[in-house]
């Protein structure tokens, strides 16, 4: 819940000096320097370790225990043991909990991916055109923004997602990327604002080049460290919102998804019968996915910004 | 959206005559106002919400659906309030104390940040399995026993007491984490800039200085909190949900599994409304308590 905070809260600190002093150094040096930091960065390390964890279980979790997670076959309601194929346990169903939870995690990073992706992208293009252009345009594009920032997204995603009868984890992502992307429009138009009048940009001016060659070659390059960390905010909050999605109930319909597991496990009263490993997994995949991303977005930070390094 | 309310009505009351169930599909299309053409649906619709009235619930079968939320509404603002004033207080008073402290700085940072990527509905359900299933300490489920009826005795009250702590608890632990976080990396960013650096090179005490950073920190905090209304919100719906709790998010639910439109679009109504005005009010509070807003309205420059 925070994605919206620390971002504010970045935008601050990244608006200081560091990335003026990174664009006057030759590119080659200056990514040469954060690979340095970066990899002094206990922070990063973690994160990017447990990420890495977690991408290789999404990825062939699926492959090698290629149990159909809906398949009602093995013996219901199993805790886990040691044994092979069942690791996780059964579900009320006799469902395999692993096989559950590999595909959930697939769906959870695919979600994160594709809505956080939109959502940067949608929020890179209104506030790129606010923040250079200004004038009306910013009027109105500030307006819409405020417009859809005010909105309880989880309210409307739920209208319109309890219309359509089949679901898939690509439709999520898109309504969740359609539905967060206003704070990083705002962050973003800000710190455009702060760079179209520099020297560089009206050298470019001058020079005749297009609105859009300025935005992409001058504007964006310049606060590329921002963009990334704003990316990786949204790509949390994305999983984050679609998990509740889930859980209300509105999750992939025929598929799999770490919210929905904790949905069906609440509606089969997993709470009450005691399956513990029924809902305990889903829960910390999505905390340590999401925790490590904004714990790496913190070490992200101190790599691109001198003030705050403390190597 | 899909779905006919009044067959899915007509079915789940079972067991009558095939005449009874014409005259019933007659009643509720009477009840409900379906039998008019759509135009005339429109402006019913218009000319009975400025009157207060936003039709009836399939759900509560055929009561009206501004009653049905009236009675959820109390359970959910007696979560929320407490919540996120608690949360905010508490967390912004332990971010700030921790800001450049080593050794609370290393156990915060990593905390908060685990608690703030915390879905509420798992907190809620960790907690319930902890708490209530194993511990047996509070109850499960519901907003208060199933054996009591609501009344002012203090039976109650303690009854009441007890479904709403563990509720309130999944709440208040995930914003906390958050407000922690922002707030540390507000004072951290307030210390270095000018006006502290001025006063420490004037040998003010340090305790000043935070004093003086914690009080800078504090607005984009306040922004903060209207622009994070709509998570909260959201954040509360589904752990009710867990809960059973009563409020508006269980009646949400409720009125999903039935395909309830008109209290679908009651909830919706209610929700934004007053999503709208906690951010009204939030930017009231900003005023009073930022005086650079003030200057700047009366035309000055701060």
């Amino acid at each position: 819940m925070t994605s919206g905070l620390t971002a504010d809260t970045k935008m601050e600190s990244v608006s200081g000096s560091p990335d003026k002093d990174a664009a006057i150094l030759p590119a080659k040096k200056a990514s040469g320097e954060f690979l340095y930091f970066a990899l002094r960065s206990k922070k990063f390390l973690v994160a990017l370790g447990i990420l890495f964890v977690l991408i290789v279980i999404a990825v062939f979790g699926p492959i090698i225990d290629a149990t159909d997670p809906l398949a009602q076959n093995g013996i219901p309601i199993q805790p886990p043991t040691a044994d092979a194929g069942n690791w996780f346990g059964t579900t009320y169903f006799g469902e395999d909990v692993f096989a559950q939870f590999a595909n959930g995690l697939r769906a959870t990073f695919f979600v994160g991916l594709l809505g956080g992706g939109l959502a940067a992208l949608i929020g890179m293009a209104v506030g790129f055109t606010a923040g250079y252009r200004g004038g009306w345009i910013d009027e109105i594009l500030n307006m819409l923004t405020n417009v859809v920032l005010v909105i309880p997204t989880l309210a409307v995603l739920i209208v319109i997602t309890s219309y359509l009868k089949a679901r898939g984890v690509f439709f999520e992502a898109i309504f969740v990327g359609i539905t967060s992307w206003p704070w990083a429009a705002r962050a973003i138009r800000a710190q455009t604002f702060s760079l179209r009048s520099r020297d560089f940009v009206d050298l470019a001016k001058l020079s005749g080049r297009g609105t859009w060659r300025i935005i992409v070659q001058e504007i964006a390059p310049n606060m590329s460290s921002y963009l990334f960390m704003t990316f990786i905010l949204l790509f949390g909050g994305a999983i984050l919102i679609a998990a509740s999605l889930d859980f209300i109930g509105l999750g992939p319909t025929g598929g799999m998804s770490l919210g929905l597991m904790m949905f069906n496990a609440v509606t089969w009263a997993a709470l009450n019968l005691g399956i513990w490993w029924w809902f305990i997994p889903p829960g910390i995949g999505i905390m340590a996915t999401v925790g490590a991303l904004y714990v790496m977005n913190v070490g992200l930070d101190e790599i691109f910004n001198p003030k705050l390094r403390d190597i | 959206m899909p779905g006919d309310p009044v067959a899915s009505l007509v079915a789940r009351t079972g067991g009558v005559s095939s005449d009874g169930t014409a005259a019933l599909v007659k009643y509720y299309n009477e009840l409900f106002g379906l039998n008019k053409s759509l135009p005339e649906q429109f402006i019913n619709f218009w000319a009975s919400l400025l009157q207060g009235d936003l039709g009836r619930s399939v759900f509560g079968h055929g009561r009206p659906v501004t009653e049905q939320i009236m009675g959820a509404v109390p359970f959910t603002l007696a979560l929320l309030i407490p919540a996120i004033l608690l949360s905010w207080w508490a967390g912004n008073s332990f971010g700030a104390l921790a800001a450049r402290r080593k050794w609370l700085d290393n156990t915060v940072l990593p905390v908060g940040y685990i608690l703030t990527a915390t879905p509420y509905m798992w907190l809620g359900l960790v907690f319930a399995f902890v708490l209530g299933f194993t511990f047996k300490i509070f109850p499960l489920s519901g907003g208060y026993g199933y054996n009591l009826e609501p009344s002012l005795t203090w039976r109650f009250f303690t009854d009441l007491v007890a479904h709403w702590i563990m509720p309130f608890l999944s709440l208040f632990v995930v914003m906390f984490g958050g407000w922690a976080i922002g707030m540390r990396n507000m004072i951290i960013y307030e210390l270095e800039s000018d006006y502290s650096r001025y006063l420490e090179a004037l040998g003010a005490p340090q305790g000043l200085v935070r004093k003086y950073a914690f009080r800078n920190a504090m607005l984009p905090q306040i922004t903060g909190l209207a622009l994070q209304l709509g998570v909260i919100v959201a954040g509360s719906l589904v752990t009710e949900i867990v809960f059973s709790y009563p409020g508006v998010g269980q009646l949400l639910f409720n009125a999903i599994k039935s395909s309830d439109y008109f209290l679908l679009q009651g909830i919706f109504l209610f929700i934004i409304v007053g999503v709208l005005l906690a951010n009204f009010i939030v930017d009231i509070v900003y005023i009073i308590v930022d005086p650079r807003t003030r200057v700047g309205m009366r035309g000055g420059t701060a």
